[in-house]
């Protein structure tokens, strides 16, 4: 815990240079420790001179931010406008049989993507023109 | 050796550009990562001396090498989908790599920057505001009016906030363009920061955008000496729709929750920590340095319609056969758009509807598809252009789903400051359903004897679409920014043009 502590203060001092800093330190912290937590949040807040309610409101604001680490792997699959129109939808059933609950199917609003759809994102790694076979042997290498 | 270009835009590489690469180099040619062309059912497009080949799959690297592959499309740029297009903003698309300075200076890179030092902020200014430049963002303000106010703010700090923030559906020109031709983008930010007396820049890209994020950095690294004392900083989203809408960015660029600030006071005043800030999207920047250039303004001003001048890159998207990068002056009908550009659906099916200007744009029949692109033409037939968007959609489509989505989608994305959006998105969906279902009876609550002021008596399918009008009128005077504003124009249109789908037998 005390390490951990140190850790964030590290973070939030290696940012302090920048207006407006808390952004890229919740960024930073949710990569290296998978969530921000409520005791990452009271260390921010202490660092930032603010309170914890403010970080805590900044945090589940935003969708990129999650309150507890979750270490399944992640597929975000799009599922806006451009990809229905190319029949993300019907993917969907089976794509969650095959995640099962052992991968984290998530919901995006567009990947930039959208004359290519249907599309998803693996950390960085993009794929374009899914069905459902090619959708669920990615789901299955995730 | 043969030189082998392919591109590494995120699009290519999501299409298995980076296998089709190494399968080149395996086979002994010489590979160079360009940026895209936008001819995205091409991709991944290979080029040899200006020819090319697509969609390449690694298999195809041999027969495209020695002459043989049935993928030829000829030269490039002869393709009807390039020679009919009118490219300034994307002029290197597919020709550079992306954050080579030297590509970039070989192609007249930093001509702009160097011009607007020359003549000076108030020349600059004027330049701007002669090309009829509006922003691209969506709203299509002058963008040589917005950085006049805050060339005339008073104040010692002044920032160029670049909104990269790019959420709405079916458009993708800000990430090609950041992934294509970076040092484009900080020209244009180092113009703006000249014209106005700003030191710093802050660009707010979505962290949907992985690819941009990186190239961006670097080309930022790389420039700094070409663009000081103006220094430019890359800023990642958190996955928040409602901070593309200006004052939430600047909120979220704060530190703060995204939320959606009144206005005014105006952004050009008081925008980023309270000092006189210009909030212009990508492409709005991006078209800088080409106006700043010589003879740039009156080029950009003698192109287009009426009060929408220059040009617009259009992103063909959703089911559409020849989806892609179409930059062209204002003007061009959604018919010529649609059909002679994009070839209809790729589905083969008939269109049924197109979506322009993203989630908060109207669907459009059809039977409207002479209208101009033009953001007069469209606000006047209820729609907007928005960042230029089209979105197309086959016969399969059911509307009244997609009317529900869009209430779903501002529910999911409201930034819940203003209760129009975030009260209003969640009973739209309820009313689409019972429109749907045509009508609802009276529920326990309402029934209990004790309830005097509630209705006893089923809700007939006209009362719902009743409440339904009132509900859309409320949000889209009453809300505060444009996300609850707008739900109505994909409702609305939906419900006008394609009443079957929501089972009335006409338009009521």
């Amino acid at each position: 815990m005390r390490r951990q502590d140190e850790r964030l203060r590290e973070i939030c001092s290696e940012h302090a240079y920048r207006e407006g800093a808390l952004l890229p330190i919740l960024h930073q912290v949710q990569q290296e420790f998978g969530c921000v937590s409520e005791d990452a949040e009271r260390v921010i807040a202490n660092c930032l001179n603010l309170s914890r309610a403010e970080v805590h409101g900044v945090v589940s604001f935003y969708h990129d931010f999650r309150s507890q680490a979750d270490d399944r792997p992640e597929v975000q699959i799009c599922r806006a406008e451009a990809c229905k129109a190319r029949g993300v939808e019907a993917l969907i059933a089976g794509a969650e049989k095959t995640a099962g609950s052992r991968v984290r199917l998530s919901t995006v609003y567009c990947l930039g993507l959208c004359s290519v759809g249907p599309n998803a994102r693996i950390g960085d790694d993009m794929q374009s023109r899914l069905n459902s076979a090619r959708l669920a042997e990615l789901i299955e290498r995730a | 050796m043969t030189l082998v270009r392919v591109s590494d835009d995120s699009l290519a590489k999501a299409c298995g550009a980076d296998e089709v690469a190494e399968a080149f180099v395996a086979a002994g040619a010489v590979v160079e990562r360009v940026s895209s062309w936008g001819m995205h059912w091409l991709e991944p497009l290979v080029e040899i001396d200006g020819q090319g080949f697509g969609p390449a799959t690694p298999a195809d690297a041999q027969s495209i090498l020695n002459g043989t592959s049935a993928l030829d499309i000829g030269r490039i740029e002869e393709h009807p989908f390039i020679a009919r297009q009118q490219r300034l903003t994307f002029a290197r698309a597919g020709r550079t790599r992306a954050t080579s300075l030297k590509d970039y200076e070989r192609t007249g890179g930093w001509k702009g920057l160097e011009r607007a030092r020359l003549i000076g902020p108030a020349a600059t200014l004027e330049e701007v505001v002669q090309s009829g430049l509006r922003g691209r963002g969506g709203a299509g303000f002058p963008a040589g009016i917005k950085w006049q106010t805050v060339a005339n703010a008073p104040g010692p700090a002044k920032y160029i906030v670049c909104n990269a923030d790019e959420g709405d559906s079916g458009t993708f020109a800000d990430r090609m363009l950041m992934e294509g031709d970076p040092y484009a983008l900080i020209e244009g930010m180092t113009i703006a920061g000249h014209a106005v007396g700003a030191e710093q820049g802050y660009i707010y890209l979505r962290s949907e955008y992985p690819h941009a994020i990186a190239k961006m950095e670097t080309a930022i690294e790389q420039s700094i000496h070409v663009v000081a004392p103006f220094r430019v900083e890359v800023r990642v989203g958190a996955g928040a729709y409602v901070c593309g809408e200006e004052t939430s960015l600047l909120n979220s660029l704060e530190g703060k929750r995204g939320e959606v600030r009144a206005k005014p006071p105006l952004p050009a005043l008081e925008g980023l920590f309270g000092k006189p800030t210009v909030v212009n999207n990508v492409l709005t920047l991006a078209a800088a340095p080409h106006i700043l250039s010589e003879g740039g303004a009156a080029l950009y001003e003698s192109l287009g319609v009426e009060r929408s001048k220059g040009t617009m890159p259009i992103q063909l998207a959703g089911n559409i056969k020849h989806g892609g990068l179409f930059e062209i002056a204002f003007g061009i009908t959604l018919n010529e758009l649609v059909y002679e550009v994009g070839g209809g659906t790729a589905s083969g099916r008939p269109v049924k509807a197109v979506q322009v200007g993203g989630p908060l744009g109207a669907y459009i029949h059809p039977d409207q598809f002479d209208l101009p692109f033009d953001y007069e033409a469209y606000a006047a037939a209820g729609g907007l252009i928005g960042h230029g968007g089209i979105v197309v959609f086959d016969d399969n489509a059911e509307m009244s789903r997609l009317a529900r989505f869009a209430f779903e989608f501002c529910a999911a994305e409201s930034c819940g400051k203003c209760t129009p959006c975030r009260l209003g998105s969640v009973r739209g969906a309820e009313l689409i359903d019972r429109i749907v279902a045509g009508g609802r009876e009276p529920d326990r609550l309402e029934l209990a004897p004790q309830m005097h002021n509630t209705s006893k008596v089923t809700r007939t399918k006209t009362e719902q679409l009743q409440l339904l009008d009132d509900l859309c009128e409320v949000m889209r005077d009453g809300s505060l920014c444009a996300l609850g504003g707008f739900t109505p124009y994909p409702v609305q249109s939906a419900l006008r043009h394609w009443p079957e789908d929501f089972g009335l037998g006409d338009a009521s």
